[in-house]
């Protein structure tokens, strides 16, 4: 087959170890000053494509993020663990928090266009939102196959054959590309950007653009509300013996 | 603006630079870490919490040479930062070798003195080696993970030396067994003694039983003797008879040398596998003469100090007393803040230390400084640590009773304490002597 140009997003989420919390005004959580870092399945998404690269089935790889500035930031550690091009697609302020999946999307279709990619492989899902949308509804924009939840990927003839973590198993199916995948916990173990890369990575261009500069239209159709703390867990009861439990279940209306 | 402050201090917002609310203009002096130099920081801090941390206290209960941990930090290039390009280093300043040194030692001041003896047996080879010299041996550590281990003997031969076989390498001891000959020799102007300096490659080394220290215990110590090693000519570095300058420090990056850094340790008679026979007695010279240790060092106490800090404060904001957490205690919060005029101060120490250097001047003064402060700091937050988790600090279920047993070699190693104020008191009365 001809050397692949994958695409893979990169969001900037809050880390993994942080323990999040709701602000007083419940408009949203706490970002400010708040360490952040690369979605952990975007990481392993990135590191699927690079190892494409290695394997020389892939001719370049691609890092994208959508938001604010501070972008930039995870765009560098995309560069450093392997990436040959970073794009970040400015979108800043209330924009940024009105931006969803379908924006993001619609973003990444044309980018798609504008690179010539012929595989974009993303996280399953943000660890700050857990849409698990963005992949599903690229596909569907640039009416390409997809295979979800991948944990194992290999290129078979002219296509792909992806394993998929589904409720049921695994799941294997055979894309034929152009294809959308997204990344399952158990699809790789991503490296460390090491020492040398981080100093490679300066070099590599990153390339700033707007959604308007793509024609692409990230109003938001839906409105956050309000955010709030999950209900504080309940104290249970005790009961004394298995006549007690049934009376109580009966009670309660299970049965 | 005390209201902001204190507000956003109360919402838990610890972001340094938001509460000061900067936005970085041109000036002569910078505070702002590089971009890439953040990235550096970012990986060491990473590498730190996903394998230093977890196999910590496991290296220190069983003293073990961390060699997983050694090969993965080799391989990332967190051992090689400062070595030319030209042999396959990074050719990266101290500056950032000390930003990677305060992560790491936030894991494990042990690991962090194993990742760091590479660096220091290879500053005489940057110092004297000459281009094909440095080539051989530098390339060499840049292409596998060898470790090197520096060792100086009697008659003045100093050595670098790389065990073939991989073993736990070892360290040198500092111990003054025998005083009087130590004075007498640094009387006799050791300098006269020191000959050659080279290197060597010794084929099995047999260590003695490993020690076992108060703390670092993951950074193996132990004696080493070699005997009956031929160096080929090529291997000399520099000039006959200078080793002695070379050992202590008549190069920029290195503390220059004082001649109450002299310790002797006498081998006893022991025998190296292989084809030795003569007994070699050492007069070993401790480390601190040698490379940019000095920083490095101060540095991985800043490290310490900040994680004595991190877990104190963390344990006093969940552990409950009289209804409310014990950080609402002043008591021990100001313990905490203690720290952390302590850390700030030593950290910004360090990195003036380090910066001198890259500049190309000698930077002893900032590194006496930079030493004497951060151990102190070291041993003082890692003492309140402990204090602070009360009875539970004492037990070796948590984790800042081995912090307060790893904190005190910084006060000893890479000079004490002491040396460190005679060294900062020499440089006052040049100093006013000059002005008067």
């Amino acid at each position: 087959m001809s050397q692949l140009r994958v695409l893979v997003g990169c969001k900037r989420v809050i880390d993994y170890a942080v323990k999040v919390r709701v602000k007083p005004d419940k408009t949203g959580v706490v970002k400010e000053g708040v360490k952040h870092s690369m979605n952990p399945f975007d990481e392993i998404a990135l590191e699927e494509a690079v190892r494409l690269k290695e394997k020389q089935v892939a001719s370049e790889v691609i890092a994208v993020s959508c938001g604010p500035q501070a972008c930039q930031e995870t765009l560098r550690t995309a560069l450093a663990m392997g990436a040959d091009r970073a794009l970040h697609v400015e979108v800043s302020g209330s924009e940024y928090e009105g931006l969803l999946p379908l924006g993001v999307a619609k973003i990444l279709a044309a980018l798609v266009k504008k690179e010539e990619a012929n595989l974009v492989v993303l996280g399953k899902q943000a660890i700050d939102d857990d849409c698990n949308q963005t992949g599903q509804m690229l596909a569907a924009l640039l009416d390409w196959p997809q295979a979800t939840f991948a944990s194992a990927v290999s290129v078979e003839g002219e296509g792909l054959a992806v394993t998929r973590e589904v409720d049921g198993g695994l799941e294997n199916v055979r894309l034929s590309l152009p294809a959308v995948v997204t990344a399952d916990l158990r699809l790789n173990e991503p490296r460390y950007a090491t020492l040398p890369n981080i100093m490679k990575s300066k070099k590599k261009p990153l390339a700033q653009m707007t959604p308007g500069d793509l024609g692409v239209d990230i109003n938001p159709s839906l409105t956050v509300l309000s955010v709030e703390d999950p209900p504080v867990r309940e104290a249970g009861s005790k009961v004394e013996d298995v006549d007690q439990l049934i009376a109580k279940l009966k009670d309660s209306g299970v049965f | 603006m005390w209201a902001r402050v204190s507000r956003s201090l109360w919402r838990g917002q610890t972001s340094l630079a938001r509460l000061l609310h900067t936005t970085p203009r041109a000036s002569a002096i910078g505070f702002e870490l590089t971009s890439e130099q953040q990235e550096f920081q970012r990986l060491a801090a990473k590498f730190t919490q996903e394998e230093i941390i977890p196999v910590a206290a496991e290296y220190d209960k069983t003293g073990e040479y961390p060699w997983g941990v050694v090969r993965k930090a080799w391989e990332l290039g967190l051992m090689n930062v400062t070595v030319p390009p030209e042999y396959g280093g990074l050719g990266l300043q101290l500056l950032d070798e000390v930003i990677v040194a305060e992560e790491t030692a936030y894991g494990c001041t042990g690991i962090t003195t194993a990742l760091a003896t590479n660096m220091l047996a290879g500053a005489p080879v940057h110092v004297a080696a000459n281009h094909d010299q440095k080539k051989r041996f530098l390339g060499r550590m840049t292409e596998e993970p060898l470790l090197a281990v520096l060792r100086i003997d009697s008659d003045g031969r100093e050595r670098m030396s790389q065990p073939a076989v991989p073993s736990p390498p070892s360290w040198w001891r500092e111990t003054a067994l025998d005083l009087p000959r130590a004075r007498r020799l640094s009387q006799q102007r050791a300098v006269n003694a020191w000959s050659k300096l080279y290197v060597s490659s010794a084929k099995a080394v047999r260590t003695f039983d490993q020690e076992w220290n108060m703390g670092q215990r993951a950074s193996n110590t132990s004696a080493l003797s070699f005997e009956d090693v031929v160096v080929p000519e090529e291997n000399v570095l520099g000039e006959p008879g200078k080793a002695f300058y070379y050992a202590m420090g008549a190069f920029d990056k290195t503390r220059p040398a004082e001649p109450y850094y002299l310790g002797v340790k006498v081998s006893p008679g022991n025998h190296i596998q292989g084809d030795i026979n003569e007994e070699i007695e050492g007069l070993y010279v401790p480390l601190v003469c040698s490379g940019a240790s000095p920083a490095d060092v101060a540095m991985g106490a800043v490290g310490l100090a900040r994680r004595a800090m991190d877990e104190a404060t963390k344990y006093a904001l969940e552990r409950y007393a009289f209804g409310k957490p014990i950080f609402q205690y002043q008591a021990v919060s100001q313990m905490l803040a203690d720290m952390a005029i302590g850390i700030e101060a030593s950290r910004l120490l360090v990195y003036r230390g380090a910066w001198e250097a890259d500049q190309g001047r000698r930077n002893t003064y900032y590194a006496s400084l930079a030493k004497a402060l951060a151990a102190d700091v070291a041993n003082k937050s890692a003492a309140d640590a402990v204090q602070i988790f009360g009875g539970a600090g004492f037990n070796s279920e948590y984790p800042v009773e081995k912090l307060m047993r790893d904190a005190k070699i910084f006060q000893i190693y890479e000079g004490t304490s002491q040396i460190q104020r005679v060294i900062i008191s020499r440089f006052l009365a040049d100093a006013m002597k000059s002005k008067m």
